[in-house]
């Protein structure tokens, strides 16, 4: 088995590999450094990292400033003051002019563990996804990570990335071609589909060996692009499989399984069921009771995918 | 470039009349806040500013961001007379065809260097363009126009500890004190005096003046270019309405268009 490597951890090194090719590339972080692993980038490349303090407004404003000037900023804070504390300056200052800002959100989910329902951000996907022209991708590993890294900066538009602090297994290979926008299927199946996204794409896999074993043949379809949705690999899961269930470490309101549902409503309905926080806040706790009390199990995968499977038609 | 102070005062006299058009054809919009600022704005884009219209998007160009952006009418009008858009284009203000949005859009106006209007937020920006050219050791400069109610943001004092933090001496801040907000006077609101004290605590060079005098103006110009090491702040004492007797001092003109037989009063009294 491969090292566990979070996601975040990830993200910090790959500003530290991708800060040497692109010069133009620079990084702030909001007095994080050291949890959202951009101290890699600011032991590598002190004059391009700037800490801006405890002011996450100012830092994604200040972004969009130097964005306007040609340079690629990267920022960070924890998904909850980067989508949540500066909502409206992610909004106005790099959504609404369109910036080419890259936003580096760590500690997304309820995996954050012991500090809690004030630092657990379960709504940013939410929150981005009604800004038009932000991309959202939420990485599923290390090494989806670090490209995830290299085609945001590829890209010219403003992109949400968000990465956890739990340490993960390895789901790719080094051969592994990330592409914006575009879904990945990780097991055949036929029953039924779970669609998943960042760390509840190892359970999702989990729980298709248990299905299998009780003789239930589910497909799993990693969505690290949330927005723009690969509509294609969902409407032919739908088409396929004829059950749906989603699975993220995210409010079931807004999130990756709203997304879904939006997408097979307007073209293919068929039955689906969220996987994710019920609407509810997280609580201190060690993660894997945490995501056990929440639901977020692999468990909990196949009791949804069964439940899914009995409201087809 | 100088120019002599009767050119400045005929480009301002200019703006204010753009402002009033558009902000009349408009039926709607900001002409206080606006009138206040257009001499520096003449300033600005007439003597100060190394900026081309022909190359709006040149790399090395002087940077504006319009802090305040409810004064787009006072930008619009200075960007059309300095020659970026025909001025007859004023009169699209607001309008739903019109690239010339409420409040400035960088991606639809050319000249427009930041998209600027929920308050608090261009001073962030501005010191981000200021930052970005001292990382690669560029000679432009970075102008900004703040309101006096804006500092009410807390952002603003989160920029402000930002640009003296990493020492952007290449950006130099404009505070429109013309003593009103749209709930009253700032003092009766909630009170972001004394300004000078602020900006000072918070490490920025403060120059004071008269913000409808050129001679000042020119003159805290050229001492923001000369301080090395700090950002500087200049806090303009100034006339909301300013130009228009009817307008000036009052708070109810903060965000109302004229009627006709104002439009033409206001028009008359401009010298248009």
């Amino acid at each position: 088995m491969s090292e566990k490597i979070a996601t975040r951890e990830a993200y910090g090194s790959a500003l530290v590999e991708f800060g040497a090719k692109y010069e133009n590339l620079v990084v702030f972080d909001a007095d994080l450094a050291e949890a959202t692993k951009t101290i890699k980038f600011k032991k590598a490349y002190p004059d391009r990292f700037f800490d801006c303090g405890i002011a996450e407004g100012n830092m994604i404003s200040v972004a969009a400033g130097v964005a306007t000037t040609g340079k690629i900023p990267f920022v960070s804070s924890f998904a909850m003051f980067s989508a949540g504390r500066a909502f409206e300056q992610v909004r106005n200052s790099i959504g609404y002019p369109h910036l080419n800002v890259k936003i580096g959100a760590t500690h997304a989910g309820i995996s954050v563990g012991e500090d809690g329902a004030t630092h657990q951000c379960l709504e940013d996907i939410a929150l981005m996804r009604t800004i038009p022209g932000m991309t959202i991708i939420n990485p599923a590993d290390a090494v989806e990570a670090r490209a995830a890294v290299e085609a945001a900066i590829n890209f010219v538009g403003p992109v949400y990335l968000r990465f956890g602090r739990l340490a993960l297994e390895q789901i790719f290979d080094e051969n592994y071609k990330f592409e914006i926008g575009k879904g990945v299927k990780l097991v055949d199946g036929s029953d039924v589909t779970i669609v998943a996204t960042g760390l509840m794409v190892h359970e999702a896999i989990k729980a298709a060996e248990l299905l299998k074993n009780e003789g239930i043949s589910a497909r799993v379809i990693n969505i690290a692009t949330i927005k723009p949705l690969d509509k294609e690999i969902i409407l032919n899961a739908a088409r396929e499989t004829g059950a749906i269930v989603t699975a993220e470490e995210h409010n079931v309101i807004g999130g990756l399984g709203s997304a879904v549902c939006e997408c097979l409503a307007e073209a293919c309905p068929t039955p689906v069921i969220r996987v994710g926080t019920q609407d509810v806040f997280g609580r201190s706790g060690k993660v894997p009771p945490l995501l056990e009390m929440y639901g977020l199990t692999a468990a909990n995968l196949v009791a949804k995918a069964k439940e899914a499977i009995a409201l087809k038609k | 470039m100088q120019q002599t102070n009767e050119f400045l005062a005929e480009q301002a006299k200019k703006i204010r009349i753009g402002i009033i058009e558009g902000v009349y054809r408009a039926a709607s919009g900001h002409p206080g806040g606006s009138l206040s600022i257009a001499d520096v704005m003449a300033y600005l884009y007439f003597e100060e500013m190394n900026v081309s219209p022909e190359k709006p998007k040149d790399l090395t160009r002087d940077r504006f961001v319009l802090s305040k952006g409810h004064a787009a009418p006072a930008l619009y009008s200075t960007l059309a007379n300095r020659g970026y858009f025909p001025v007859e284009h004023l009169k699209t203000l607001r309008q739903i065809d019109s690239n010339l949005q409420g409040h400035p859009d960088m991606k639809g106006t050319p000249g427009v260097d930041m998209t600027t209007g929920s308050l608090g937020l261009g001073i962030s920006a501005a010191c981000g363009m200021a930052l970005s050219g001292k990382i690669s050791n560029d000679s432009y400069r970075v102008y900004a126009v703040l309101g006096d109610g804006e500092c009410e943001e807390g952002q603003v004092w989160e920029a402000a500890m930002f640009a003296s933090h990493y020492k952007l001496d290449n950006l130099c801040a404009f505070v429109d004190y013309n003593g009103l907000q749209i709930d009253g006077p700032v003092a009766d609101v909630i009170g972001p005096a004394p300004f000078k004290e602020k900006f000072e605590a918070f490490g920025w060079n403060v120059i004071e003046i008269n913000g409808h005098d050129f001679d000042e103006i020119r003159s805290a110009a050229s001492k923001a270019r000369k301080c090395k090491g700090k950002p500087t702040a200049v806090i303009m004492k100034t006339v909301k309405g300013r130009g228009v007797s009817f307008m000036e001092n009052q708070v109810s003109w903060h965000g109302s268009a004229p009627k006709e037989d104002q439009y033409k009063l206001a028009l008359e009294e401009l010298g248009a």
